[in-house]
């Protein structure tokens, strides 16, 4: 089992506020990503049983939509936005910046496993750009100095965790 | 106390005003608190609509205002509600569209995490106005802190009495789920989110039966935007002949307007609808100029979907009839300024990669034709165009105009047309030389 029996619970109290079951795939769905940080066909399986629903329609929902990784990503999750707004300010060079900055390249993760970075569709803070989306937080209107800031306090965050 | 989103508003003007209203709160670093809400005037609609006044009034007096929907398309929300059929013995739903991801468009978050009440009262109001007595409000999952705020305020709304059983003693049940996205802008279409919210694909359907007639779960739904149902309450307060008086005749009242790209103060302003294009980006009270004091290349006055604008077209007035006329849109009100630096094609393909990653495959026209497009525009950007490129791009944008069952293919075309019809010889130039035209290296600091 990868889902905690507080998120089947969760997943059940959910989805039975909805006047259908299978509205309550999404929120089952954003459960089990916050809890195991990405979803699989195991993970589908679960909350299809959890909420009573055939496990091909928790796949087909979870393959369509591009905010549950499907493999699993580092503690920390930095979406730059790269649409029009974002890019008009510099998101291109941003991204190069923390490839730079983290040793890595878009789409890779670092060795210790801290750091996945991306580059995504609008979110929606375009009149704070560029930004980027790191977890469930945005962090906008970015300067390199500002970036500086994030990464290593997103380190020293980690290290007090450990 | 600081904001969550550090983005600029004109909320000191709006409360000098007798006119503005939407914004008038949202410096307020409690306003999101359900006590500083009704310290405000807030709930004080909902009750005049639920205690005083009959559902059909409500709808009334919101279609006399002449509100249009302020997501995109600008349909008349009186109207919209009238569609519900009476008499249906089927539970009726109201939804809150609050999936806003039209590139440039800001305005619904803000609302969301500073003000987050006003669209609630709003929901509440629709909701009676049709019958409704489960609401749901669709924010896109990757608005962490819109999700956060909305979820307490609704639970202070509810610890308040403002929703639930009997609510004011009127005999009147209302309950509302939030909802999260999963990240496709699809799903701020309303049929694609009709069924997103069912827990399928976010995919549109077919219409008819459009979604007043049968919508979420086959039931009549009505689908308004977060901004268009945080007027509501303004409306049924003020009453329909006030809200007429703001704004143009044909569209009447005040928007949030987004602003964003080559401006010195890119933020959320609250105008009313006909104010001037040119006004907002240079006056120092919005944009400010451009900049770095660059030239003005052009505009896109209504959200990534929405034609250009060339800077000799900017003395347009931001609303409906008025952006139409020039062959534009007013969209979401989602302004983006591009300086001379911009290269049409690198702008273009940045539109471009959105909608192909972003069409949800039903329609051959839309997936085919926007993965060929943004195939075709790559190969220009990156100077490997051919002689014919140009065309055979306007080919594919006609063949996708028009063609498939929800705006998203139109959205994807509408922007390359426009840019190919303002800046032809730009376009050639990148095909003929394998570059730019000007040189596009945006910077951050």
């Amino acid at each position: 089992m990868m889902l905690s029996e507080a998120s089947i619970t969760l997943m059940k109290e959910m989805t039975a506020r909805y006047p259908e079951k299978r509205s309550g795939i999404l929120p089952a769905l954003t459960i089990a990503y916050e809890e195991v940080g990405h979803v699989n066909p195991d993970i589908y399986r679960e909350i299809a049983a959890a909420i009573d629903v055939p496990m091909v329609e928790v796949a087909e929902a979870a393959t369509f939509y591009t905010m549950f990784p499907k493999e699993p990503v580092g503690t920390y999750l930095i979406q730059v936005c790269h649409n029009i707004s974002c890019a008009l300010m510099g998101a291109d060079s941003l991204v190069e910046y923390l490839e730079e900055k983290l040793g890595i390249k878009k789409g890779d993760t670092t060795p210790d496993n801290l750091f996945t970075l991306i580059s995504v569709e609008c979110l929606g803070s375009c009149s704070t750009a560029p930004m980027m989306q790191i977890n469930q937080d945005f962090y906008e209107n970015l300067t390199r100095a500002k970036v500086d800031q994030i990464l290593e306090d997103l380190r020293e965050k980690a290290k007090a965790q450990a | 106390m600081s904001f969550y989103s550090p983005v600029r508003t004109n909320a000191q003007e709006v409360a000098a005003s007798d006119r503005l209203h939407l914004f008038k709160y949202v410096e307020d670093p409690e306003q999101h608190t359900v006590a500083t809400y009704e310290a405000h005037g807030g709930y004080v609609a909902w009750k005049k609509a639920l205690t005083t006044m009959q559902p059909e009034e409500v709808a009334l007096e919101v279609k006399t205002a002449g509100l249009r929907g302020r997501g995109g398309a600008g349909f008349p929300t009186g109207m919209k509600w009238g569609f519900i059929p009476k008499g249906s013995p089927k539970p009726k739903y109201l939804v809150c569209n609050a999936d806003e991801s039209e590139p440039g468009t800001c305005k619904d978050r803000v609302i969301m995490e500073r003000d987050p009440h006003a669209m609630i009262e709003g929901m509440a109001i629709g909701a009676f106005a049709i019958g409704c007595h489960l609401m749901f409000v669709y924010i896109r999952g990757e608005f962490g802190e819109p999700i956060r705020s909305v979820r307490r305020a609704v639970k202070e709304a509810y610890e308040r009495g403002h929703l639930g059983k009997n609510i004011y003693g009127s005999g009147y049940d209302l309950d509302m789920i939030v909802h999260t996205g999963g990240g496709a802008y699809i799903c701020g279409e309303e049929t694609a989110l009709l069924n997103s919210l069912e827990g399928k694909r976010g995919q549109s359907r077919i219409r008819p039966p459009f979604p007043a007639i049968e919508g979420l779960y086959a039931s009549p739904t009505i689908v308004n935007n977060v901004e268009t149902l945080a007027t509501v309450p303004h409306i049924i307060n003020r009453g329909a002949e006030w809200y007429k008086s703001l704004g143009k005749e044909k569209s009447p009242g005040s928007k949030i307007f987004s602003l964003s790209g080559h401006v010195k103060q890119p933020g959320n302003y609250e105008l009313e609808l006909g104010h001037s294009l040119k006004d907002f980006i240079y006056n120092p009270k919005y944009g400010g100029g451009i900049l770095g004091d660059k030239a003005l290349k052009g505009v896109i006055p209504g959200g990534s979907s929405t034609p250009f604008l060339t800077p000799d077209m900017i003395e347009v007035g931001l609303d409906y009839e008025s952006l139409t006329e020039v062959g534009s849109m007013l969209g979401s009100g989602a302004v983006i300024v591009f300086n001379e630096d911009t290269c049409i094609v690198w702008a273009l393909l940045k539109l471009i990669h959105f909608y192909r990653h972003e069409s949800c495959g039903k329609c051959t026209p839309c997936r085919e034709g926007t993965g060929w497009l943004e195939q075709l525009i790559r190969a220009i950007e990156q100077g490997r165009g051919r002689p014919g490129d140009v065309e055979k791009i306007e080919s594919v944008c006609g063949n996708i105009l028009g063609r498939t069952i929800c705006p998203l293919g139109d959205a994807a075309v509408m922007p390359i047309q426009s840019s190919i019809r303002l800046w032809r010889d730009e376009w050639q130039y990148h095909i003929d030389h394998g570059k730019c035209m000007v040189k596009t290296h945006f910077e951050f600091k």
